[in-house]
């Protein structure tokens, strides 16, 4: 495995008011891998996230970027090579195709309909194309987001759940998509997933968050044939409750 | 996309704006609104521009705001009815020329049936007083306008003080106050060119007039160029020389007299009488 | 002037193009201030936002009084001689627009999902291709904060009878040749003045119906 640091994290914290929701000494995810972020919800997955996207700063603490110490807002030249695809699909208003040409659009990517045309194709949305975005379902919108996405070709990708309302044969599609992106550009890529199945196949290493906090980290045979805090075993095991 | 279209649209109307400029001559009349509303100035304006070529604009308000607009410098004449009001801003050095145009006279106006009888009243104040006694409806126009004073100085010439639910402080034109006195049957005072252009359209008759004390005395005033520069007094003196003219004189002293059989003003300089 | 005349069409147009270049300016003017409050966060904030929701219920007597002053011949903007000419309402009309502009479009824009920004900035956006994106997102409602405004002075008199001085054919426009004719007692002729200004609204309206349908 490729060793070069993609991030390192020192003594993070992230506060809400008076709520700390992120507390992590240190932190380092590395180039081409993929990292599965576990946990519960509210266990500070799409704090971590955020907070690696640029879009949430730290309250203390410092986040290298390839050696570099980030400033907050990042620089728009970073910021172009990391993206972030949330929850919920969050379209804009338009077309389907303009809503995955945009990130190309506003780098002023002249090649922006051949590339967005053959996202759409791999992802089986081609037909969907000049639809507006408000006109279809939920899923094939969360496929749109992944899409729009992976057609800006990211660095760094960051996933924040986004196959979570999605039935098997399009949680297998992005997860096919996604791996095959890793393979051919060698993304780094964050994944937070509540499904540890996923974890298990997607993942190069996997990071457990309890309460903003960083349980365990391990490759992922590691992490799930030999876990080393109880609080991993009980989480793969089933028997935390959330 | 709409952005697009409102911004084309933009560009279009910040050019059209350039079309709103002003004319080359023109000058800038502060007046009351009596002059506008009877429709007088419609029959001066044009002739005065065809003859000169200089545009003549209106700004019809009280007289109290005619004469504040002088004070500041926005206009170039005034013609108002207010002659203290008017000797005050020429002893400001705000005026260069102070001249009667014309006069009517103002009447008492009320219910045809005269509930405070002030129709046998021997005296516009006498005629005051029995209003105030019988605590008759009147509507004041209470916007320090010429006929506002008018009317103040009446009440102080009855000796009364003008209190009370019968005394309804209107603060708005006199067209407004007409129709006010009418709803309420009550009394006013107006001004007679006023009335007699708006009579048709309501149910009170003069029931006193007369009174030397209510004479209405419209002049026309220069603004003083040396308070303000930009005053355009060459023009200005023209507008009054017009206005003053034998031709303009006549026009008013016939204006009205085919619409409501009787005329609104009398011309201070028509019929030419010595020493003018 | 009756109903139709060419003096009645040269208010209507003078009234349409007043407002319109008085909504063009304060929409210039109002949507980047609007977008901006509704997206930056800064100490003070709270403060300004109060004053741009205190302009919105600025009374537009107030407005015309002060533009008075400003551009009277006594006035520090003397050397512009716009005061009663269409200029001059224009600017009136600007200075009440652009508060009401500015407020609904920061309500607007701050309506968008918060997310929704994130994830428009995470696609790579620079500032102001966020802004943008984020307006395009808020367009109902910068439509509406418009439509608002246009409303709001189009009718407008107190300001454009002090400012503008109701000249005829230079600065009359429907909302004060239907207070003059109301002040006459020409009841019907107000009334017909208010038919058309009701129509110049809903025109506008329509206008404005069938861009909404076409870009949504």
């Amino acid at each position: 495995m490729n060793r070069t640091l993609a991030y390192r994290l020192e003594n993070v914290a992230v506060q809400h008011g008076w709520r700390e929701v992120l507390h992590l000494p240190t932190l380092e995810v590395f180039a081409g891998e993929i990292l599965c972020l576990v946990g519960p919800p509210g266990s500070g997955k799409s704090t971590l996230l955020r907070l690696l996207a640029g879009l949430q700063r730290p309250s203390r603490g410092q986040v290298w970027f390839h050696g570099e110490l980030l400033n907050y807002p990042m620089p728009i030249t970073v910021q172009r090579t990391i993206t972030l695809v949330f929850q919920r699909p969050l379209l804009l208003t338009g077309t389907v195709r303009s809503n995955v040409e945009y990130g190309l659009r506003i780098r002023g990517d002249a090649q922006r309909h051949q590339k967005a045309l053959a996202i759409l194709e791999r992802m089986h949305l081609a037909h969907l194309a000049d639809r507006p975005a408000s006109a279809i379902s939920g899923g094939e919108a969360q496929l749109v987001a992944v899409a729009r996405a992976l057609a800006i070709a990211p660095e760094v990708l960051l996933l924040d759940e986004p196959t979570n309302n999605l039935d098997p044969a399009r949680v297998a599609l992005v997860e096919e998509v996604v791996l095959a992106d890793h393979k051919l550009r060698g993304t780094t890529v964050v994944w937070a997933t509540h499904n540890h199945f996923q974890a298990r196949r997607a993942g190069s290493r996997v990071a457990l968050l309890l309460d903003g906090r960083l349980i365990e980290t391990a490759a992922a045979t590691d992490f799930f044939a030999m876990p080393r805090d109880a609080r991993t075993a009980a989480f793969i095991q089933g028997q935390m409750v959330y | 996309m709409g952005m697009r279209w409102f911004f084309i649209l933009c560009g279009i109307l910040v050019v059209c704006s350039g079309c709103l400029n002003a004319p080359e001559k023109c000058i800038t009349l502060a007046t009351t609104t009596s002059t506008r509303d009877t429709g007088l100035l419609d029959e001066l304006i044009p002739r005065f521009r065809a003859k000169t070529g200089i545009e003549v604009r209106v700004v019809a308000v009280g007289t109290g705001q005619a004469l504040e607009i002088g004070r500041r410098g926005d206009a170039d004449v005034l013609l108002t009815h207010d002659p203290a009001a008017e000797q005050r801003f020429l002893h400001e050095h705000q005026g260069t020329s102070r001249n009667e145009l014309m006069t009517n006279d103002f009447v008492l106006v009320g219910p045809p049936d005269d509930p405070a009888n002030v129709r046998a009243a021997p005296s516009g104040a006498d005629a005051f007083r029995r209003i105030g006694q019988a605590q008759a409806v009147f509507i004041s126009r209470a916007d320090e306008s010429g006929t506002h004073h008018k009317e103040k100085a009446t009440w102080l010439a009855a000796g009364l003080e003008p209190a009370g639910d019968w005394y309804i402080r209107c603060g708005q034109g006199m067209g407004a106050v007409l129709r006010m006195a009418d709803e309420k049957r009550g009394y006013t005072l107006a001004d007679r060119g006023t009335f007699i252009a708006q009579r048709a359209k309501l149910n009170l008759a003069i029931l006193h007039s007369g009174d030397p004390e209510w004479i209405n005395r419209y002049s026309v005033i220069a603004v003083n160029p040396q308070q303000h520069p930009h005053v355009k007094d060459v023009w200005a003196a023209e507008f009054i020389t017009y206005l003053l003219s034998s031709e303009a004189q006549q026009i008013i002293a016939e204006f009205g007299r085919s619409q409501y059989g009787e005329p609104l003003f009398r011309a201070s300089r028509w019929p030419l009488r010595n020493g003018h | 002037m009756t109903a139709c005349d060419p003096e009645l069409w040269s208010i209507v147009t003078l009234t349409l193009r007043v407002t319109l270049v008085a909504l063009v300016i304060a929409s210039v003017l109002g949507i980047p201030l609007g977008v901006w409050l509704g997206l930056a966060r800064f100490p003070g904030k709270r403060l300004f936002v109060a004053l741009v929701y205190t302009g919105m219920s600025l009374p537009p007597v107030v407005v015309g009084l002060l533009v008075y002053m400003l551009l009277s011949r006594s006035g520090p903007l003397a050397f512009l001689e716009w005061l009663f000419t269409p200029q001059a309402m224009i600017v009136a009309q600007t200075v009440i627009a652009l508060p009401l502009i500015a407020g609904l479009v920061m309500g607007a824009v701050a309506a968008v999902p918060g997310d929704l920004v994130g994830q428009i900035r995470s696609l790579g956006a620079t500032p102001w291709q966020v802004r943008w994106a984020v307006l395009r997102e808020a367009r109902v409602g910068v439509l509406f904060a418009l439509l608002v405004a246009f409303g709001r002075i189009v009718s407008e008199v107190g300001a454009a009878y002090m400012v503008g001085g109701n000249i005829q054919g230079h600065t009359r426009v429907l909302s004060t040749a239907i207070m003059m004719e109301t002040g006459k007692g020409d009841f019907a002729l107000a009334l017909a003045l208010g038919g058309w200004l009701m129509v110049l609204a809903l025109s506008v309206n329509l206008a404005a119906m069938r861009l909404q349908g076409r870009s949504l």
